[in-house]
């Protein structure tokens, strides 16, 4: 059997194992959560101008942000976000929380390997592409705007 | 009744996210990088501001606002500053979630213990 023939079974093989998801309940799980995380959002928000209602509207999205942020590390912590995260699938990864989630998690994951190594480093496994891509493309929109 | 507003819009952004995992299995970061570029690609051409007006939360939870608020904070500081606005402007305006994300992930990192690998 060449390379070629084994590579091919070994993938038929994978396909045969990967479990199915049935693509209508995780869209609608992940609509229902991504709908009740922005509600949370906005409800923290409210509350925040209910209780400073000097507070101008873009420092209250920042103390929102800054408050789902903290939820989504300390779920994370006891791994209950996780848990959401199975089942809501794009629900729980497109919202802010899952942008927390996505540094806590391999921090958690891989503090055996060091505070330095592990906890420092692998936080931007996945962080790191978001904020260097975001930067890139903020600055360039920024060069563009100087010019018109 | 702006909240059933901000539920639609919020979940039908998340299902978007869904939908490009089932359509194309691609990781989690991709997806995140692919919706901070969205949500800059719409602040540049001044979208932004007119979805965000009955949206609210709805956009501006979804990772797509902090894509927004980076261009946002780009252009701002382009348009008060000059050159320099374009390399501070957007890490200025994001940089408290940033940060927020760093600290809770560091302290939390080191009070708890993963749960996958044990």
């Amino acid at each position: 059997m060449d390379a070629k023939q084994r590579n091919e079974a070994y993938n038929n093989y994978v396909k045969a194992k990967i479990p199915k998801t049935r693509p209508w309940p995780t869209l609608f799980y992940s609509f229902l959560v991504g709908g009740i995380i922005c509600c949370l959002g906005q409800g923290i928000n409210d509350l925040i101008l209910l209780w400073f209602p000097n507070m101008a509207q873009q420092t209250a999205w920042g103390y929102t942000l800054i408050i789902l942020i903290f939820l989504a590390s300390f779920l994370t912590g006891i791994g209950v976000y996780d848990k959401i995260g199975k089942f809501a699938g794009g629900g729980s990864i497109v919202p802010i929380t899952g942008f927390s989630n996505s540094i806590t998690s391999p921090a958690l994951e891989f503090k055996h390997e060091g505070i330095i190594y592990g906890l420092c480093v692998k936080m931007f496994t996945i962080a790191g592409p978001v904020i260097v891509s975001g930067v890139v493309a903020s600055v360039l929109v920024g060069i563009i705007y100087l010019f018109i | 009744m702006y909240y059933l507003w901000v539920f639609l819009i919020g979940g039908f952004v998340c299902m978007l996210g869904q939908v490009l995992i089932i359509k194309s299995n691609i990781t989690s970061a991709r997806i995140l990088v692919t919706f901070v570029l969205v949500g800059v690609a719409l602040e540049a051409f001044g979208l932004f501001d007119y979805i965000s007006e009955f949206a609210r939360a709805g956009i501006n939870v979804p990772i797509v606002g902090f894509g927004a608020s980076l261009a946002k904070g780009a252009i701002g500081a382009v348009r008060a500053k000059g050159l320099i606005g374009a390399f501070t402007g957007g890490l200025e305006a994001t940089a408290g979630g940033i940060a927020a994300a760093f600290v809770f992930a560091f302290i939390f990192g080191l009070i708890f213990k993963s749960k996958t690998i044990n």
